[in-house]
């Protein structure tokens, strides 16, 4: 079928594209490529090139994969093309999760440690869950879009202000959740990408494995049970995969917003496929995405870098606008 | 004659206000019947209830074994439902659609099977839809995607077919073509029961269920004059029935 043909070209030009970015990415920095050509001979250039730049670039690409996955899965189960992980109150959850850690534990997400980096995943997927399940008990489940993010919003700005309060009580976190809050890949090592990359293939294979259930919900709940799919069952699995894909790009990165809302859509916009082949290609549209900004927030300025964060919601909200503007007109869609 | 879907007692409430006030209905296997009311007569509610999609009192037997004992996938593969006017799935392609009739046959995470396949395509050209299988939903008109919505809902091969106003937005030449296919699966040895507003549709069926307030008024056969009486009366005396040849036609007075 075409859409299979389609899904596999965009799936290897966004590849390609990445292994570009990703090659810039090694490049953009105080020393500039020269760091990548003397790597080899140099032990400075080589520790610039192999303890920093590439993790963080490859970093960037990892958390927005699983920013772009989590968009596409929460767009699939609510029916709502609005539906984004900071939307849904998992962000916020999960930022309060790492507040709640750095507070608790004394540690910093500067830390370079594998126990440190599972430990502010585990708190950040716990607060993500909760930040979810709190919007749907708010909402009273998933059937009215207006209520589920109304009481996303709700539950962004109760947690978010809860987050606040953590750190003010803590105020030797305070510098440290101030980048957390602006969104950084700065401090992402090896360490971190190896969690996120795990979380993220868990993810990615128990959502894409779901896709036809998301398919089958497309056309409303009723039908979706009436081809006898497990919808309890799924939704539960569904809202774990969407908690974990968060949490894990949130406790490493912190609060990068606008790429789980604008990756599926850019995908939609180029291919339309199955849900299965869309969760795949959002999380390559997000993590292409973020590190395209993460390169771009290093260079514009440089030697000094904008958080990613801060560039994300700049281009996002303007993304975002267009979006509606696109709606206003005969034959836009969103 | 037996029955494949049986109601004792259905009694349904919507956000607290009851709709179905107390039905028993015995719809005959291989047969087709249409379920005609005036609006708000709990039509639809109750092709939802008899499908198992909504709670409810009283009781409900598929092929005479209660619903709530069948298991979910085997209970799919055996009652298909088409509902009233399904929106979304946009980006999904026609083929795609139609496939999704399929998930009770298919194991948890195996590829389509040839079998899959070929009741895909036999459903996509029984709707007169193959040709457009590569295209999205989203770029269907309304007719169209009617028709690969019950393509969806042939592709289930279910024994048991309720379709809700499946006649929405079809041209003429279509619904003609809806009543073939309709004869042509009863003539198989499937049930069919369908929600129609277009009563002179409804009255090429073989049983009548008319219904009025959440009751089912009267049950019978199409050509029968007592059911001709009710629908008049449901319909407040607004239409009546006259004889065309060898069908009957609905006409206002």
């Amino acid at each position: 079928m075409s859409g299979a043909r389609h899904s596999l070209w965009l799936g290897g030009a966004l590849l390609i594209a990445a292994a570009a970015v990703l090659l810039l990415g090694a490049g953009v920095g105080s020393t500039g490529f020269d760091s990548v050509l003397h790597a080899r001979h140099d032990p400075v250039a080589w520790q610039i090139l192999w303890d920093i730049r590439l993790p963080r670039t490859l970093g960037a690409w990892v958390a927005g994969g699983l920013l772009g996955l989590a968009g596409a899965v929460a767009q699939g189960l609510f029916r709502n093309p609005l539906a984004d992980p900071y939307l849904l109150g998992s962000a916020s959850g999960a930022a309060l999760g790492v507040a709640l850690a750095l507070a608790l534990f004394g540690t910093t997400p500067f830390a370079t440690q594998w126990a440190v980096r599972l430990g502010l995943t585990g708190a950040a997927f716990t607060g993500a869950v909760i930040g979810v399940v709190l919007t749907l008990a708010l909402a009273k489940g998933v059937q009215h879009t207006l209520r589920l993010l109304l009481a996303g919003v709700i539950v962004g700005v109760v947690l978010g202000a809860a987050r606040d309060l953590v750190t003010i009580a803590s105020p030797d976190t305070l510098q440290a959740m101030q980048g957390f809050m602006l969104g950084s890949t700065g401090f992402v090592g090896w360490a971190a990408c190896g969690v996120m990359a795990a979380m993220g293939l868990a993810a990615l294979l128990v959502a894409a494995s779901l896709g036809r259930v998301l398919d089958g919900l497309a056309l409303g709940e009723a039908t979706a049970i009436s081809l006898g799919l497990p919808l309890v069952a799924v939704r539960a699995v569904l809202v774990a995969v969407l908690a974990l894909a968060t949490g894990a790009a949130v406790a490493q990165t912190g609060l990068i917003a606008f790429v789980g809302l604008a990756s599926p859509h850019l995908v939609r916009s180029i291919v339309k496929t199955t849900h299965g082949r869309l969760i795949v290609l959002s999380a390559l549209m997000g993590g292409l995405l973020l590190m395209a900004a993460d390169v771009l927030a290093r260079w514009i300025i440089a030697p000094q870098e904008l958080p990613v964060g801060v560039l994300t919601a700049v281009l996002g909200g303007s993304y975002l606008l267009w979006l509606m503007h696109r709606r206003r007109r005969p034959g836009g869609g969103l | 004659m037996p029955a494949a879907l049986q109601a004792q007692g259905i009694g349904v409430a919507l956000g607290g206000t009851p709709v179905l006030h107390g039905i028993d209905v015995a719809l005959p296997a291989a047969r087709w019947t249409s379920v005609v009311g005036p609006n708000g007569a709990g039509k639809s509610t109750l092709l939802k209830t008899l499908a198992g999609l909504l709670p409810h009192s009283g009781e409900v037997q598929l092929l005479d074994r209660p619903l709530a004992q069948w298991r979910g996938r085997e209970r799919a593969r055996r009652l298909a439902w088409l509902g009233q006017g399904e929106q979304g799935a946009d980006d999904l392609s026609v083929w795609d659609v139609a496939m999704l009739g399929r998930l009770p046959h298919q194991p948890w995470l195996a590829p389509p099977s040839g079998a899959d396949r070929a009741a895909v395509e036999q459903a996509l050209r029984a709707t007169q839809a193959w040709d457009w299988r590569e295209r999205p939903l989203g770029a269907l008109s309304g007719g169209e995607r009617q028709r690969v919505l019950l393509a969806r809902l042939l592709a289930v091969q279910a024994e048991v077919m309720l379709m809700d106003e499946p006649l929405a937005n079809l041209d003429p030449p279509h619904q003609a073509d809806w009543l073939l296919l309709v004869r042509e699966l009863v003539a198989r040895g499937k049930t069919v029961v369908s929600v129609l507003h277009e009563i002179g549709m409804a009255l090429h069926a073989d049983q009548m269920v008319v219904m009025a307030q959440g009751r089912v008024h009267h049950q019978g056969a199409c050509d029968d004059p007592a059911t001709h009486q009710a629908l008049e009366q449901v319909f407040d005396h607004r239409i009546a029935i006259h004889p065309l040849g060898d069908q009957w036609v609905a006409l206002p007075r």
